[in-house]
C-alpha cells in the first residue's frame, strides 16, 4: 500500500496553491487538468444550478398554490418549467454525477489521473459553456423579434411546437444548441471514464475487484455514449428544420411529429438510468460501509447494472402509449418496461441483504441512503403502475407522472447525491460536514420531499395534467396543490441549510483525517484532500476491499472472493 | 364561493341534478366535479380502473413486504455506539437466495403483462358497431373542434354524446386530428387519453353509461394557453340528445333586432376565422359560432358564457386568456355592443 511520502525527493514541490493570490488561484482552477479539481468544478457547477433550478421549482409551486393564481403569466410559467426541467437534467444531474465519477474513479482504481486529462478539462468547459448558452437565452432568445426570452416548449420539446411557425425567435435555438454543446462535453467525459477504467487500474485490480462505484460509472458511461447520440442527432435535425428548410418534424410538409418523440425518448428514457445508476453507485459504497458489511452479491450487482443498462434501451416508447401506436407495439413496451423491474429488484434485495446482519451506523450519508431505499422502492412500484399501458392512458402527462419521476430524480438521485457529498466531502476538503446541520438538512428535506411528492400522486389520479400554469377551482385539486407547495418551501429551506453547511464546514469543520468512516476502498488510503498525484506509490490490491484486508490481516477478503 | 361555481349553479340546468353516483362523495365536499380516474362513468375508464386496482394490490403487497423487511432490518441491526470495535460477520452472497428473489419478480411480471396485454387488445382493437356515433375531434391552439360528419353538426369545446347502455350500446367513436401542434384528449371519467397529432390520425372511443357533465382538458403541452384548453363532455339521455342535435342542425337564428351586429360580423375580420351557418361567415380558423349561446363556457372554458363575458371577450380575449390566437380587434364600443347583441341571439 502507498505512503504519503514523495517518491521524487522532498525538494520537488508538487503540491500547489499555497501563498497564491486570488487571481493565481483562479488561473490554476481554470487551466487545471487534474481530475480532482475538475470533479469539484463539476459538482460546484451542478450545485449552483441546483439552486437556480430549485428557485424555478419554488416559483412553479407558488404559482400553483392556489387556483386561478395571477402571479405568473402563462408565457413566463411555460419558460420557467421548461428551464426547470432542462436545468435539472442537463446542468444539475449530469454535471454532478460526472463530477463524482471524475473525482472518485481514478482514486478508487489507484490511478494518478484520468486517461485523458486534457479531454477531461475540455469536456467540463464545453458543458459549462453549454449551460451558460442556455441561460443566455434570457437575454438573446427573442432575437430580431423582440427582447429576450427563455425556451418555452417543455424540456421534451415536442414537434411541431418547436417549428419556427409556432416558436419564433431564438429561444428554441438556444435550447437546441445548449444541449448539443453540453452533450459533446458529456460524451467526452464518458469516453474518458471508459478509457480510464479499462486501462488505468492499479496492479491486482481485476474487473471483478473493481469497486462497485467505478463499475457502475463504467456502465453509466457506456450507456451515455448510446443515449446522448440520438439526442444530439435530433437537435441537429431540429435546427436543419428551423434554418435550412428541412422537413424532419414539419408536419405541414409531410414530416412526422412522432419521429421526434422516438428520437427524444430513445435518449430520454435511458437518460433516466444514466442519472440513476450513479445514485446506485453511491449507495453501493455508502450502505456497506455504514452497515459494516461487504456488499451482498457483488457479481449479481454488476450483472444487474449491465442488465438494467441493456433493458433500458428497449423501453423508450412507454412514454408514448398515448400517441396511437398499434396494440402490439404497446404490449411489447409493457413487457420490456416491466422486465426492468427484475434487475432493479435484485439490487434492492441485495442492499437489504447487505444491511441484514450488519451493525448500522446512522451517520448522515447513511440516513440519506436509507431514505433512498424506501423512496426508490416506491418509485419502482409507481413505475410498474405506469407501465400498465391502459392505466398509463389515464396517468400519462398527469401529476402522477410528475410525482413518479421526481421520486426517481429527487427521492433516489438527489438523496444519493447528498449522501455522496456528506460521504466524500471530508476526502475532498479534509473537513467533515457539520453533523447537526446535516441532520437538520436530512429531516427537513425528507419531510418536504414527502409532503410535496406523495401528494402529487393523488393530484394525478384526480385528473390534473402537467404543464399547466393554472387550474380551475372546481376540480377538487386546491388543497392538495397547497400542501404540495408547502412541501416545496420546506425542501428549499433544507437545501439552503445544506448550502450553508458546505461553506461553513469548509472553514470550521472538524478535521477528517484520511479515513473518517473506517471505509475500505482505495480513496480512503490517501491524504484528505489527496495530493496532486493521488498515491505516492502505485497501490497493489488483492480483493474488492483493499483497506479491509489491511485492517483485518487475520480475516482478509481475498480468502473468500472467488 | 368562486364565480364559476355560482354560475354553474345559476345555470341550474337539469345537468346538475344528474351527478353520477360515483362522484357523490365529492358532491358532499362541495360544488365540485372532480375529474377523478377512480370515478369512471364509461366503459374503457371503468375497465382501466379495475386493472388499476388489481395492479395497485400487487404493488401494494410488494411495498409492504419489502418495505417491512427493510424497516425490520434497520431497527434490528442498528449498531450500538458502545460496539464500535468489532465488525459483524462478513457475508458475501448466496446463489440460492439470489435465484429465489429473481424468480419471484419474473412470475409477477408474467402475470401483470398478460392481464395488461389482454386489456390493451380489448380496448384498442374493439370493432366499431354500426350503432356508434362518429365525431371528428380536431385540436387547435387552444380549443377543440367537434364535427359530427353524419349529423352535419359543427361545434366547439363542449361535446355532446348520447347515453349508452349495456343492451343496445351507442358508443361514440372519436377520430382525433390536429390542426397545428400536439394535443391530447383526456376526460378521465370516460376513457384514457389519446393524443391529437398533426399528420398522424388517431382514434378513441367511449361508451358512457351514466348521464352527466364530465370535465377534462388538453393533456399534451401545446403552447401558451395549454392550461385553458378545457373540455366538457355532456352525456345526454336519448331525448336530450335528439333535442340538442335538432337545434345544432338549424342554421343560425336571424333576429332582425340584431341585424346591425350581424353586419359588423360580416364586414369586419370576424368572418375570416369563424363560421356562422346561414351567413356569409365561413372561416374555419376559430370555433363555429352558429349556436354559440347553447354552450356554457367561452374560450374553451376560459370564462362562463354570459353576455357580459362575450362583450369582454370580443374587446380583448387576452384579458381572459393571454396568448390565445384571437386578437383584440380594436372595434368601437358601439360595434362591440352590436356584436354582443348579435352573438347573444345565437342559441
Amino acid at each position: 500500500m502507498s505512503e504519503n511520502s514523495l517518491p521524487l525527493g522532498s525538494s520537488i514541490d508538487l503540491t500547489s496553491s499555497h501563498g497564491h493570490t486570488f487571481l493565481e488561484a483562479l488561473h490554476e482552477w481554470v487551466v487545471t487538468v487534474d481530475h480532482k479539481r475538475l470533479g469539484i468544478l463539476y459538482i460546484l457547477y451542478g450545485l449552483f444550478f441546483l439552486l437556480v433550478g430549485g428557485a424555478e421549482a419554488v416559483a412553479i409551486r407558488i404559482q400553483l398554490a392556489v387556483p386561478k393564481n395571477q402571479l405568473i403569466s402563462a408565457q413566463v410559467y411555460n419558460r420557467i418549467f421548461t428551464m426547470h426541467g432542462t436545468t435539472m437534467v442537463f446542468l444539475v444531474g449530469m454535471t454532478i454525477i460526472f463530477g463524482f465519477a471524475n473525482y472518485l474513479v481514478p482514486l478508487q482504481i489507484g490511478a494518478r489521473d484520468m486517461a485523458f486529462p486534457r479531454l477531461n478539462a475540455f469536456s467540463f468547459w464545453l458543458t459549462a459553456f453549454g449551460g451558460m448558452l442556455l441561460y443566455y437565452s434570457f437575454i438573446g432568445g427573442g432575437g430580431l423579434y423582440g427582447f429576450g426570452n427563455a425556451p418555452d416548449v417543455g424540456w421534451f420539446a415536442y414537434a411541431p411546437l418547436t417549428a419556427r411557425a409556432f416558436s419564433p425567435g431564438h429561444a428554441t435555438d438556444y435550447w437546441a444548441l445548449a444541449l448539443i454543446v453540453t452533450g459533446f462535453g458529456t460524451l467526452g467525459t464518458a469516453i474518458n471514464i471508459i478509457a480510464t477504467v479499462f486501462s488505468m487500474r492499479c496492479k491486482g485490480m481485476t474487473m471483478m475487484r473493481l469497486p462497485l462505484f467505478s463499475w457502475l460509472m463504467l456502465v453509466d458511461s457506456g450507456l451515455t455514449l448510446v443515449t446522448i447520440t440520438p439526442l444530439t442527432a435530433a437537435q441537429i435535425m431540429l435546427l436543419v428544420d428551423r434554418y435550412l428548410g428541412g422537413h424532419f418534424f414539419d408536419t405541414q410538409a409531410g414530416g412526422s411529429a412522432v419521429v421526434w418523440m422516438h428520437f427524444f425518448w430513445i435518449f430520454g428514457h435511458p437518460e433516466v438510468y444514466v442519472l440513476v445508476l450513479p445514485a446506485f453507485a453511491i449507495a453501493n459504497e455508502v450502505i456497506p460501509v455504514f452497515s459494516r458489511k461487504a456488499i451482498f452479491g457483488y457479481p449479481a450487482m454488476v450483472a444487474a447494472s449491465v442488465g438494467i443498462a441493456f433493458i433500458s434501451l428497449s423501453v423508450w416508447a412507454h412514454h408514448m402509449f398515448t400517441v396511437g401506436m398499434t396494440s402490439f407495439s404497446n404490449a411489447f413496451f409493457v413487457l420490456s418496461t416491466e422486465l426492468v423491474g427484475i434487475p432493479t429488484g435484485i439490487k434492492i434485495f441485495n442492499w437489504l441483504a447487505t444491511i441484514w446482519g450488519g451493525k448500522i451506523r446512522f451517520a448522515t450519508p447513511m440516513l440519506f441512503c436509507l431514505a433512498f431505499l424506501f423512496q426508490f422502492l416506491i418509485a419502482g412500484l409507481t413505475g410498474i403502475m405506469l407501465s400498465i399501458a391502459p392505466w398509463n392512458w389515464q396517468l400519462h402527462n398527469s401529476y402522477f407522472v410528475i410525482a413518479h419521476f421526481h421520486y426517481v430524480l429527487v427521492g433516489a438521485i438527489v438523496f444519493c447525491i447528498f449522501a455522496g457529498i456528506y460521504y466524500w466531502y471530508p476526502k475532498a476538503t479534509g473537513r467533515l460536514l457539520n453533523d447537526r446541520l446535516g441532520k437538520w438538512h436530512f429531516w427537513l428535506f425528507l419531510i418536504g420531499f414527502h409532503v410535496t411528492f406523495d401528494t402529487m400522486h393523488f393530484l394525478g389520479i384526480l385528473g390534473m395534467p402537467r404543464s399547466i400554469y393554472t387550474y380551475e377551482p372546481d376540480r377538487g385539486w386546491d388543497t392538495l396543490n397547497l400542501v404540495t407547495s408547502l412541501g416545496g418551501i420546506i425542501q428549499a429551506i433544507a437545501v439552503l441549510i445544506f448550502a450553508f453547511n458546505l461553506v461553513w464546514s469548509y472553514f470550521h469543520g472538524e478535521a477528517a483525517g484520511n479515513d473518517p468512516w473506517d471505509a475500505w476502498t482505495l480513496e480512503w488510503d490517501t491524504a484528505s484532500p489527496p495530493p496532486l498525484y493521488n498515491f505516492a506509490r502505485d497501490p497493489v490490491v488483492r480483493s474488492r476491499r483493499p483497506l479491509w484486508d489491511l485492517k483485518h490481516p487475520e480475516d482478509p477478503d481475498w480468502e473468500y472472493e472467488g | 364561493m368562486h364565480p364559476m361555481a355560482t354560475v354553474s349553479v345559476s345555470l341550474c340546468s337539469p345537468l346538475l341534478l344528474r351527478v353520477p353516483r360515483g362522484v357523490l362523495w365529492i358532491a358532499a365536499i362541495g360544488q365540485q366535479a372532480v375529474p377523478s380516474t377512480l370515478a369512471p362513468a364509461s366503459t374503457p375508464a371503468h375497465e382501466i380502473k379495475t386493472l388499476a386496482l388489481f395492479t395497485l394490490s400487487i404493488t401494494g403487497a410488494i411495498f409492504f413486504v419489502v418495505g417491512g423487511l427493510l424497516t425490520y432490518a434497520i431497527i434490528k441491526y442498528r449498531g450500538k455506539d458502545t460496539d464500535r470495535l468489532s465488525e459483524p460477520p462478513q457475508i458475501y452472497g448466496s446463489t440460492q437466495i439470489e435465484l429465489a428473489w429473481t424468480v419471484i419478480p419474473i412470475l409477477i411480471v408474467i402475470v401483470l403483462f398478460l392481464t395488461t396485454a389482454r386489456l390493451i387488445f380489448a380496448i384498442q382493437d374493439a370493432p366499431e358497431p354500426d350503432s356508434a356515433l362518429e365525431v371528428t375531434v380536431t385540436g387547435h391552439q387552444f380549443w377543440w373542434e367537434f364535427r359530427y360528419p353524419k349529423l352535419g353538426i359543427d361545434t366547439a369545446n363542449e361535446l355532446h354524446v348520447p347515453l349508452s347502455n349495456e343492451q343496445a350500446p351507442i358508443p361514440t367513436y372519436l377520430a382525433l386530428l390536429s390542426a397545428d401542434v400536439d394535443h391530447s384528449f383526456w376526460v378521465p371519467q370516460l376513457a384514457g387519453k389519446t393524443d391529437l397529432i398533426p399528420n398522424h390520425p388517431n382514434a378513441s372511443w367511449i361508451n358512457p353509461l351514466r348521464p352527466g357533465l364530465y370535465l377534462g382538458q388538453c393533456a399534451q403541452f401545446c403552447g401558451a394557453q395549454h392550461a385553458l384548453m378545457l373540455l366538457r363532455v355532456y352525456v345526454d339521455t336519448p331525448d336530450q340528445f335528439s333535442v340538442w342535435v335538432k337545434n345544432q342542425q338549424q342554421p343560425a337564428i336571424q333576429d332582425p333586432r340584431a341585424e346591425a351586429g350581424r353586419r359588423v360580423f360580416e364586414t369586419e375580420a370576424c368572418m375570416n376565422c369563424h363560421t356562422i351557418k346561414g351567413t356569409v361567415a365561413t372561416g374555419r380558423f376559430g370555433p363555429d359560432l352558429t349556436h354559440l349561446m347553447s354552450r356554457e363556457t367561452l374560450g374553451a372554458g376560459a370564462a362562463p358564457n354570459t353576455v357580459q363575458n362575450v362583450r369582454e371577450w370580443i374587446k380583448d380575449p387576452g384579458d381572459f386568456k393571454s396568448g390565445c390566437l384571437m386578437p383584440a380587434m380594436q372595434l368601437s364600443d358601439q360595434q362591440i355592443d352590436q356584436l354582443t347583441d348579435y352573438l347573444s341571439t345565437l342559441r
